[in-house]
């Protein structure tokens, strides 16, 4: 089943409602299928093999997604962050494409290839000229919906691919049609090219709730859009979250009036940032989300319910809930493996694997399935005996000292504890004597002095093991994020390094 | 018919698609649903106009074939003259 259909069922059955809001645009759903058929047929006629978006999110995003679709050729959302020489390199993979852009960009890149570029006004008009022509085109199959290029930490981007079939999985396993009442309205602030915001645009619309758009995420204006528009329902990135909460807390807004729940996920959230939230937030709902590009977005949910039992509870394995991902989805099987791939049992760290119809773990070169149909995340974790999903960070991101392994999550955490501490992160360093030992790099909070050396061996020796005792220190002025709030841990070994 | 296949109905303005299952043959209306509707409409079967509900899921009885109605009508959908069941939707949080 082609993903348009999701726009198609939300337009015939309500056709006037806003799905959409943007600037001071408001889009019905009729309005949003219309320019979605216009531009299907301005793409088709172009005959270019993808759809990219090199831009800020807007209705432009939405239309070129579901355009793609009924065109029958991928939509490439990309970073519009990355370098000139890193976005040339990702064009010419996907030439001719048919680009929708900030044309000044464009202009600095150049692209050989035969591209056909528009800037996103242009985009929006033209798509809304031809509406009244386009008429449903041929069957436009059900391949390939979205391509998006993975962050590449070692070699180059990896082109994943995600079929209508594992999205519509995705949506139809996660949401009922029309469940929105037409109060709803979710805030969505992650940059298009991520796949949190594509899943967005799907889930939500094919629950009839309506999209708030925000361009480009910045705590103030999401703050004030969240009030002007009454969001009831938002995601967020822990980094983000966290600059919302600076900002209320420095008394430059009051809590958003309609705002009934929250998820998140796209990072690790610290134990000390969900507890302030849920204070500061006491009658939201709570929603932690753990996916992967690869596996169409969410896989493993913690509801509101699960936040607030584990934030009540006084027993430690429950109250540890808080820190953990929740259980699988009903539609996916997880499992944890060893080295050797073979199944580990229940509250032993492993690698953790997955299986669904919306895992797609495909590439343009590759699929990384195995031949039973399950997908390697890279992630390392564990699962409690109530089947709930701890993540230990990144399978790569595990320091082992002498055999033993160290996930960074549990010293960060105790690192995190102490008051001075703003941020903190841990990482192997090379060590003659164990092969691996612990580095740890620490942020501390404005205008006050960093803990000594022995202060921080001392704290981290009495909550832990000593083998998490760190041999090297750094205190710096900040920690390395890309623009997604993900910790750049490669950035920090390199300067443990030197 | 197979998952992906769409059926539409030959009494009445239903179609759904295939989500799971192949090989059956799915009446609207007390009709066999067919991939290209006829220029003329058939009429309902009575005991076969509870009709269709856009978005809502419906199975057979032993679970092997799932449908998903992706345009309303007014017949309802059989296989050999059994009803198929509305699935259970169980509510998750929003999560994107």
């Amino acid at each position: 089943m082609n993903i348009s259909l999701i726009l198609q069922m939300a337009a015939d059955t309500e056709s006037e409602r806003i799905g959409l809001v943007c600037d001071t645009r408001r889009w019905s759903y009729g309005a949003l299928l219309r320019a979605a058929r216009g531009a299907a047929l301005n793409i088709s006629k172009s005959t270019c093999s993808y759809v990219a978006l090199l831009d800020e999110s807007s209705e432009a995003a939405a239309i070129a997604l579901f355009a793609a679709a009924m065109a029958g050729v991928p939509y490439v959302p990309l970073n519009y962050r990355l370098s000139n020489t890193d976005l040339g390199a990702l064009l010419s993979r996907i030439a001719p494409a048919y680009i929708i852009a900030d044309t000044d960009r464009i202009r600095q890149l150049s692209p050989e290839g035969r591209h056909i570029v528009r800037s996103r006004a242009a985009f929006v008009a033209e798509a809304e000229s031809m509406a009244d022509a386009a008429i449903p085109t041929d069957d436009p199959g059900d391949g390939i919906a979205v391509q998006l290029f993975t962050s590449g930490t070692t070699a180059a981007p990896k082109a994943a691919l995600l079929r209508h079939a594992n999205l519509v999985s995705y949506v139809l396993g996660t949401v009922e049609f029309g469940s929105a009442s037409p109060q709803e309205a979710a805030l969505v602030s992650v940059p298009p090219y991520h796949i949190a915001g594509i899943a967005a645009l799907l889930t939500s619309i094919y629950a009839l709730r309506r999209i708030l758009l925000l361009p480009a995420f910045d705590p103030d204006d999401w703050l004030a859009l969240a009030a002007s528009e009454r969001a009831t329902n938002a995601f967020l990135v822990p980094t983000m979250l966290s600059r919302v909460i600076a900002r209320m807390d420095a008394g430059v807004s009051a809590h958003p009036p309609a705002l009934r729940a929250i998820s998140y996920g796209g990072g690790r959230m610290p134990t000390e940032l969900i507890e302030r939230a849920l204070k500061l937030f006491p009658d939201t709902d709570f929603t932690n989300a753990y996916g992967l590009t690869e596996t169409s977005s969410t896989i493993a949910l913690l509801g509101p319910e699960e936040h607030r039992v584990a934030h009540a509870s006084s027993d430690p394995a429950v109250r540890a809930r808080l820190g953990s991902v929740g259980r699988p989805l009903p539609t996916v099987q997880i499992e944890i493996r060893d080295e050797d791939g073979k199944p580990l049992p229940l509250g032993e760290r492993g690698e953790i694997y997955v299986r669904g119809d919306q895992v797609s773990g495909e590439y343009r070169e590759r699929s990384a399935l195995d031949a039973k149909g399950w997908f390697p995340t890279r992630d390392a974790g564990w699962i409690d005996a109530e089947g709930f999903l701890f993540l230990a960070g990144r399978a790569d991101d595990v320091i082992v000292r002498g055999g033993e392994n160290i996930s960074p999550g549990e010293i960060e955490d105790v690192l995190l504890s102490h008051p001075v501490i703003a941020d903190a992160a841990a990482v192997a360093v090379p060590s003659t004597e164990w092969g691996e030992a612990v580095g740890i790099a620490v942020v501390t909070k404005p205008n006050l002095p960093p803990p000594s050396e022995d202060e921080l061996r001392t704290l981290i020796r009495n909550r832990l093991r000593s083998s998490r005792v760190p041999e090297r220190i750094a205190v710096l002025e900040a920690l390395p994020y890309n623009e997604m709030g993900k910790l750049l841990r490669r950035e920090l070994r390199k300067l443990f390094q030197s | 018919m197979k998952p992906g296949t769409k059926l539409k109905s030959t009494v009445c303005g239903t179609e759904v698609m295939v989500i799971r299952g192949s090989g059956a043959v799915v009446e609207c209306g007390g009709a066999p649903m067919v991939e290209e509707r006829p220029a003329e409409p058939g009429s309902i079967k009575p005991g076969f106009a509870q009709g269709t509900q856009i978005g809502k899921r419906y199975v057979d009885t032993a679970g092997t074939l799932e449908l998903l109605c992706v345009k309303p009508g007014q017949g309802s959908l059989s296989i050999g003259g059994v009803p198929l069941q509305l699935k259970d939707a169980k509510p998750l949080p929003a999560s994107d």
